[in-house]
């Protein structure tokens, strides 16, 4: 794929006219994707895509196309030199653009991996196995992803990974499930087996009586998938350059005075996370930006658009600005204490569907789902019915935090949106008190 | 490309009980302007093919780019053996699979190419302008995105059906801002299909201006009161209520479980059909996919069903799932994904009473506009929206506007609490140009169209203080 892809750049470079200069992505994969009801199949099958993304430039002045590709030169080609005539044809009735910026220090890195994953129909008959007789509902998404970019100065990137994410839940009745995840590189036959039966063992809990509790302020425990889907809405737009300066950014009262508790530091860790370290305009990342540091807002995710918009020094962050390899710093609290830490509240597994109730605020709501404990006195008592809570972010991370743990979960992140992603995060669980729910 | 596809597919159909292929070519091009800025046209020309294979209970998919011989040889092969593989372990038994044969065409007036991308990036730059009337407006948007769609499916039964479609998404969106609080307006995203007389439709012309005006208002209006009240919700806010809290539940595949793992259940069962008092009697819903410039009208799902126009729910019960013999709403988002249920046109039909009637029947209550934010659990029970606009209702008229408005409530009760329904004039047609769902997750358009309602009761709220 490698090849494929560095023979194509080479080809591009041959059709370039004077005065011209391209930038190039390519992303590919070949999954498999199985999906499981009620313990059987329901859905399996592979998909093989390769596209590539060419922005073409004069001077100032540019356009991008993005094509499927065949994986066939003689298919490819042609298709390629119709998508720069095209943009060619475009670039006279375009006016410079005064915020392109691209690199022009080439920089090629290669980060290439073995494929050590098994043979589909190996894990699928294990997976179906096991899982024989239970409600186990979720996906086996696994296979290579490709990722690399190319310049007409040269500059060439490459990036493979071969993994496996299976997301699934084990459900007792309508709604009330254990949510689970086996992800990673080497897949172990006995390490889901032990997955599996961890969250047969919380199925049992689930079995008993389930409490409803009126709204109001409950002390909690989020677990590390919990406070990832509050860093998640976090991330869509809360931590770019381009949205602080619009005023767009939930973050808009952190960059004022607002602060959130000194155990709290966050970064973009591009060295421990499982992405690509280059982007789309040839900027390699740095290994680390620390995006908030005790508690304060230290500095924003710049792509070389907004670097250039807002006269600064680009970070490498993608044309979204959004994190990818996000990690926040561990706290003091041992995990093992967390039921007796918690003593009366709710320990909660899992949240859904978060957006914001009053943005500027940071204000937002969610769900609670899965497996979701009343505890009273360390010990958890009962499953809770579905509530949905609405609080800011000031006093999550902030004035009502209690503690973060020590220990910390590694979560690749399951998106298959177009192709599967290469995000992830390292994350603490976090004790809360005064958290509201609402209904 | 058809008759290459055709030719290929003929070769290599192997003998097994149901095999299908399902050719998606999608074109489709990005103008934008953002703050008076002419930003880089972006276009995006993608293709492939999706093999589905049922034999001996086993079923099987393979997807690939590579539209040669040899790579539709190896993707067929693959999703044989994915039916090998999962025969004896499914969940279903596939039964019979349609093989059916029709064409598909969107009606459109006038063609995206027919307007040069110069004049598109004028007509935008002018929109942008218009938003920038003072330092308060820090943010702008404008953009057009036409989507140009071809597929071929076929069957080894002599099955084959052919759509063509083309759909704009035109956008406009405002951001105003004073110190710590920012407000939105924006106009248009849900998106139609049809070709650029969808502008004039929809008037997109001028309300650069507008949206503005009324960021700006709302940056100097008070919060949202927190009370119960009557809630009046415009078409624009009604789409989303309509998606999340009709839609989503009614998906047959959610009620069976399929999407447990990942966008929901259903506080919905199977023996809720045909009795269940989900609405008032006013609550009128239907899929429909014969009004041609809403975004998912088309001839037949992508499992080859014939798409009809059918009452879901009648006079407030709940009549039909979303999925099965009655809707054909089998949908993938591509030829990279496999099709599952998925609402498609899904509106409330209009009434009999006029804007003015609706208005003036209020005693104590409030008028949204646009959706600005969206949840909902994994029922599809419990739900908070959050709208752009407001304004307050005080005996029978409009009157304090209110920034920050969002009200919630619970499916099974909200529906029955609608207490008017708008008439023709207040029906539009509308949609959501984003719906994610799926495992593999797909993004899939959606259309709604509504008139404008008035539910009795609803808790309402504003922001942060």
């Amino acid at each position: 794929m490698q090849d494929y892809f560095y023979k194509l750049a080479d080809f591009i470079d041959q059709q370039l006219q004077t005065n011209e200069v391209y930038l190039c992505d390519f992303a590919a994969e070949k999954s498999d994707f199985v999906r499981f009801n009620k313990g059987k199949i329901r859905q399996p099958g592979s998909v093989e895509q390769a596209y590539i993304n060419i922005d073409l430039i004069q001077n100032q002045r540019h356009a991008t196309g993005k094509i499927a590709l065949s994986g066939d030169m003689e298919t490819d080609t042609p298709r390629i030199t119709s998508l720069l005539s095209a943009l060619r044809e475009k670039l006279p009735h375009i006016p410079d653009d005064p915020y392109l910026l691209y690199a022009t220090e080439i920089n090629s890195s290669e980060s290439i991996a073995s494929n050590p994953l098994p043979a589909a129909n190996e894990v699928i008959n294990e997976i179906t196995r096991q899982i024989q007789g239970h409600e186990f509902v979720g996906i086996y998404a696994a296979g290579g992803i490709y990722n690399g970019f190319a310049n007409s100065f040269g500059q060439r990137n490459w990036y493979s990974c071969y993994n496996f994410n299976l997301d699934w839940s084990l459900y007792y009745d309508k709604d009330k499930a254990v949510k689970s995840a086996y992800a990673g590189f080497d897949w172990n036959n006995a390490s889901f087996a032990t997955k599996l039966s961890e969250g047969l063992e919380q199925l049992e809990i689930l079995k008993r009586k389930s409490r409803t509790i009126k709204p109001g302020k409950y002390r909690v425990y989020l677990s590390p998938a919990a406070l990832h889907e509050i860093l998640q809405l976090l991330s869509w737009g809360g931590f770019g350059l381009k949205s602080q300066q619009t005023k767009n950014s939930a973050l808009l009262r952190m960059l004022a005075d607002q602060n959130l508790d000194p155990s709290i530091t966050l970064t973009e860790n591009t060295q421990q996370g499982i992405a690509p370290n280059f982007q789309s305009e040839g900027f390699i990342k740095p290994a680390k930006i620390t995006l908030i540091e005790k508690g304060i807002h230290k500095s924003a995710l710049i792509s070389p658009r907004s670097a250039k918009e807002y006269n600064v020094i680009t970070n490498g962050a993608n044309n979204e600005e959004a994190p990818v390899s996000l990690d926040l710093a561990a706290g003091n609290l041992a995990k093992a204490d967390i039921l007796s830490q918690l003593d009366t509240g709710i320990y909660i597994n899992n949240l859904w569907y978060l957006n914001y109730s009053d943005k500027p605020a940071c204000r937002m709501t969610g769900m609670t789902r899965f497996a979701t404990f009343w505890v009273e006195k360390g010990e958890i008592v009962a499953p809770l019915n579905v509530m949905r809570f609405d609080e800011t972010l000031y006093r999550i991370l902030g004035e009502q935090l209690i503690g973060l743990t020590q220990e910390r979960d590694f979560i690749m992140d399951n998106d298959t949106y177009y192709q599967r992603s290469t995000s992830s995060a390292r994350l603490p669980g976090a004790l809360v008190d005064g958290f509201t729910f609402t209904l | 490309m058809y008759n290459t596809i055709k030719d290929r597919f003929q070769k290599i159909i192997p003998n097994v009980e149901f095999c299908s292929l399902r050719y998606v070519e999608e074109q489709s091009e990005i103008l934008s302007v953002r703050q008076n800025i002419i930003q880089a046209p972006s276009s995006s020309h993608d293709s492939g093919v999706m093999f589905t294979i049922m034999d001996k209970g086993g079923l099987g998919y393979a997807a690939t780019s590579d539209l040669t011989e040899q790579g539709l040889r190896n993707a067929i092969k693959l999703a044989q053996q994915w039916a090998e593989l999962s025969r004896n372990k499914s969940l279903i038994h596939f039964s019979q699979m349609p093989h059916s044969q029709g064409e598909y065409y969107s009606t459109v007036k006038k063609s995206w190419n027919s307007v040069s991308t110069a004049d598109k990036l004028d007509l935008l730059l002018e929109e942008s302008r218009q938003c920038h009337q003072n330092d308060k407006i820090v943010d702008s948007q404008a953009y057009l995105y036409s989507i140009k769609t071809k597929q071929l499916y076929l069957t080894n039964a002599g099955g084959e059906i052919i759509h063509e479609q083309e759909y704009l998404i035109p956008s406009l969106q405002v951001t105003a801002n004073h110190g710590i609080d920012t407000q939105y307006r924006s106009f248009g995203e849900s998106g139609r299909q049809g070709g650029l007389e969808i502008l004039d439709h929809i008037g997109f012309v001028g309300k650069g201006t507008q949206l503005a005006d009324e960021a700006l208002q709302l940056l100097a209006a008070p919060n949202c009161p927190t009370e119960n009240m009557d809630l009046v919700l415009a078409p624009d806010q009604m789409m989303l209520q309509i998606h999340e809290s009709i839609g989503h539940p009614l998906e047959l595949d959610r009620i069976l479980g399929d999407e447990r793992n990942y966008a929901g259940t259903s506080f919905v069962n199977l023996d809720m059909f045909g009795n269940y008092q989900y609405g008032s009697p006013l609550l009128n819903v239907t899929y429909d996919p014969t009004i041609t410039e809403e975004i998912a009208s088309y001839g037949f799902d992508d499992e080859g069903s014939a798409a009809k126009k059918t009452t879901i729910i009648d006079k407030g019960i709940l009549v039909n799932p979303l999925g099965g013999e009655n809707v054909a709403n089998s949908r993938a988002c591509s030829w990279n994904r496999p099709p599952i249920d998925r609402m498609a046109n899904l509106n409330v039909e209009a009434g009999n009473s006029s804007f003015n009637d609706i208005i003036s029947s209020v005693e104590r209550g409030i008028f949204m506009q646009t959706n600005l934010s969206w949840s909902i659990d994994d029922s599809r029970n419990k739900f908070q929206f959050g709208c752009e606009r407001a304004q307050l209702i005080e005996n029978g008229e409009l009157t304090q506007l209110v920034k920050n408005p969002n009200y919630r409530g619970i499916s099974a009760n909200f529906w029955r609490n609608l207490k008017m329904v708008g008439n023709a004039d207040t029906f539009k047609v509308l949609g959501v140009a984003n719906c994610g769902k799926g495992e593999p997750n797909q993004v899939i358009r959606v259309g709604h169209a509504s008139p404008v309602c008035l539910f009795s009761n609803i808790d309402v709220f504003g922001g942060a203080a």
